[in-house]
């Protein structure tokens, strides 16, 4: 009788390491259905449909070519067109946000559905980060339109090898927007203090995560808050990314290999953490949620 | 093969604890103390306390014991009923059973796949058409997609929604969208099937075509199912097995039968032998009804009787004989079946009948009672007749008793027992 082989076993929570990959595996078409949903449903009803995804980092960079660089006169540097500069970080900087604000209320937006039946609820936060792959897609395409747009007039640098490391760094953003979203997602079930906090939360960190200007420009600035602030700029992980993809593209800046690497440890730490808080919260979240 | 081989899954010392009343504020002392007991290596505090979860009663603890040391076993292509009142617990077992929710203490091995019809339709998106729907249902449900397509045609003809399958779901009435969610789920090939009150839904041929899925993937099938109902007449007709949860304890084990008849003998139980305990009841109790009782042709008092059978059921009444006249008294009985439908009324004024004064209590004489088989419950009121039918005392599912089926036309065969009224016609 002890012998008898069990498909598995419900029990209390237990070990937060636990993972069924086996089982993450077995549930993959729900994975492309549920991505296959939030691309379809997004736009349906909607005159433009998904020329949305394009205006919205569009109009989000020519607003910041006319405040930061514009009135407030921040240089971009060498030769690359403002314009072009912000689009480049946009681009990148978007695929972060929303992977992190579409993930960050996994539990609550989902309460109806993980209420009544089980699938591995990873499955959820890991379609939103896939989906929002898709809309990166197609903003990098109209970036480098763009970008060819202002190459031919002389306004963009010519990209440089580390391009080839360009899935890295978007697998850094992915890691980075789902492990802070599980992690968020996970402590809202029952304290909703933190989800106030992601709306606002996220618009301060794109500030201070150098996407409206360079490191090099803020390097050189002798303004004493500023000064302060730099540890916090440099060692932000966003701004080794957003700062490795305009050097990778538009050869400003310079590479900085080792933060790069610091960037991708710290990127999977948090990845990790959050996919422990995830795993053990989904057990019991519908009782306080 | 050895009896235990058979096994298919095994509920071992389940509970589950719930807190009560908000979270707020007052609830992270809690969990910091929990927390604080943990790291010192101590057993959680709260998990000591907790009354049992009897919904009328008021307790000082804010925690329950939704469940509390529930065990079963289940056989491979056993159809199991479980039944109870309402927030017996029944729903929190099927939900830590389809891993909705965690158990508190417990486990659970099976080794089959589960899958649940807990409140069917989930995760139909509006915007989606019919048939994308069904992909995306299906795969939540645990199909893989090449599954769905396989069986999609069927799928959509078992739903009767032929017609609208390529139009979004929020166009739908709210009976195809069950339709089809029902469609979906029933062609899920889990080695347990979990059904919860989705027969309650749609209209009667789609109920029929679904109790007769039901049948179809138990029997015919030899799937595992775990069946929660409160239509006692479906879980005779599909389950072989039947367990009773009271106050998330297991009161009884055993054959289907047995199980819906311990039930409803608790039920009447609570109910029939103390009115006093019945919640639905009001009236300002000038006259109170203190006991109900049917006899049946012998003049025994009983909870079952025959069709066709003389019955009476006797009202013993209490009131202040100074102050009220009978006389000016109005009573009306109620027969419902179990689930809630009216299959008849009486009342004593439109028969023309004025109580004497002096009476103690009131019979209710049926001649060759022409109910069905099944299960019925009455609501009983007494009225005044002057003062503007100003209620004395009502009581709703005053008393519970079971008719049990007979060859009425002595044709040989024994009548249905369809749980309704039986008015007597003749087919030429």
């Amino acid at each position: 009788m002890s012998s008898k082989k069990w498909l598995y076993e419900i029990k209390p929570v237990d070990g937060a390491l636990r993972f069924n990959f086996k089982e993450i595996y077995a549930y993959r078409d729900l994975l492309f259905l549920f991505v296959k949903r939030d691309i379809v449903t997004v736009y349906k009803q909607t005159i433009l449909g998904p020329l949305w995804f394009l205006i919205q980092p569009l109009l989000t960079s020519v607003i910041f070519t006319l405040v930061f660089n514009g009135f407030g006169a921040i240089e971009t540097p060498g030769n690359i067109h403002p314009f072009l500069f912000n689009l480049a970080g946009i681009t990148i900087w978007n695929y972060f946000k929303e992977c992190l604000t579409g993930t960050s209320d996994t539990f609550k937006k989902n309460q109806n559905v993980f209420g009544k039946v089980y699938f591995p609820r990873v499955i959820m936060p890991m379609s939103v980060t896939v989906s929002n792959l898709l809309k990166l897609g197609i903003q990098l395409f109209i970036f480098i339109i763009f970008y060819i747009y202002f190459y031919l007039q002389d306004a963009a640098g010519q990209p440089t090898v580390f391009l080839v490391l360009l899935p890295v760094l978007i697998m850094i953003m992915g890691l980075l927007g789902l492990g802070l979203g599980m992690t968020i997602s996970s402590l809202t079930t029952k304290y909703r203090d933190l989800n106030v906090l992601v709306g606002f939360g996220v618009q301060l960190l794109m500030y201070v995560s150098a996407v409206p200007y360079s490191l090099s420009e803020i390097r050189n600035s002798d303004n004493e808050w500023v000064q302060a602030a730099i540890p916090f700029i440099e060692y932000n992980p966003l701004t080794q990314v957003i700062e490795g993809f305009r050097s990778m593209a538009l050869h400003t800046g310079t590479f900085d290999g080792l933060m790069f690497m610091y960037a991708l440890v710290i990127s999977t730490v948090v990845f990790l953490i959050g996919l422990i808080i995830f795993n053990k919260t989904e057990k019991n979240f519908i009782d306080t949620v | 093969m050895s009896h235990s081989e058979d096994i298919i899954l095994k509920v071992e010392h389940i509970s589950k604890q719930y807190r009560l009343g908000v979270v707020g504020t007052g609830t992270i002392s809690h969990d910091l103390n929990r927390w604080w007991h943990r790291i010192r290596g101590k057993e959680d505090p709260y998990l000591k306390i907790g009354a049992t979860n009897d919904r009328s009663t008021t307790s000082e603890s804010s925690y329950v014991w939704a469940l509390n040391d529930i065990n079963f076993e289940v056989q491979r292509g056993e159809v199991l009923g479980i039944i109870g009142k309402n927030g017996a617990g029944k729903s929190t077992l099927l939900k830590i059973l389809s891993r909705v929710t965690g158990p508190t203490t417990g486990s659970i091995k099976t080794c089959g796949r589960i899958a649940s019809l807990l409140e069917v339709g989930t995760g139909f998106h509006p915007e989606l058409t019919g048939r994308e729907n069904i992909y995306l249902n299906g795969a939540i449900l645990g199909m893989t997609k090449k599954e769905i397509s396989e069986k999609i045609d069927e799928i959509i003809e078992f739903s009767g929604c032929q017609r609208y399958v390529d139009t979004p779901v929020k166009r739908y009435s709210s009976g195809m969208t069950v339709r089809l969610a029902f469609a979906v789920a029933a062609h899920l090939e889990p080695d347990i099937l979990i059904v919860d009150e989705v027969l309650a839904v749609g209209d009667a041929e789609f109920q029929k075509k679904a109790i007769g899925k039901m049948q179809d993937i138990s029997s015919g099938q030899g799937r595992t199912v775990l069946f929660v109902s409160h239509n006692m007449a479906a879980v005779k007709n599909l389950c072989k097995t039947g367990i009773v949860l009271e106050n998330g304890e297991i009161t009884f084990k055993g054959s289907s039968l047995d199980a819906v008849a311990f039930y409803l003998n608790e039920s009447s139980k609570a109910s029939g032998s103390s009115l006093d305990t019945i919640k639905d009841r009001r009236g300002n109790g000038a006259v109170r009804f203190q006991s109900i009782e049917l006899w049946n042709s012998k003049e025994v008092a009983v909870k079952e009787v025959l069709i066709g059978e003389q019955v009476k059921f006797r009202f013993v009444l209490d009131y202040n004989e100074s102050k009220i006249r009978l006389s000016e008294c109005c009573i009306g009985v109620v027969i419902n079946s179990l689930n809630g439908t009216k299959v008849a009324d009486f009342y004593s004024d439109e028969m023309g009948i004025i109580f004497s004064d002096d009476k103690k209590h009131i019979d209710l004489t049926i001649d060759n009672l022409p109910l069905r088989g099944g299960n019925y419950k009455i609501t009983v009121v007494i009225q005044s007749l002057t003062i503007g039918g100003l209620i004395y005392d009502r009581i709703g599912d005053a008393m519970f008793f079971n008719v049990f089926t007979a060859d009425v036309y002595k044709s040989g065969k024994m009548l249905r027992a369809t749980n309704v009224s039986l008015i007597e016609g003749r087919f030429s």
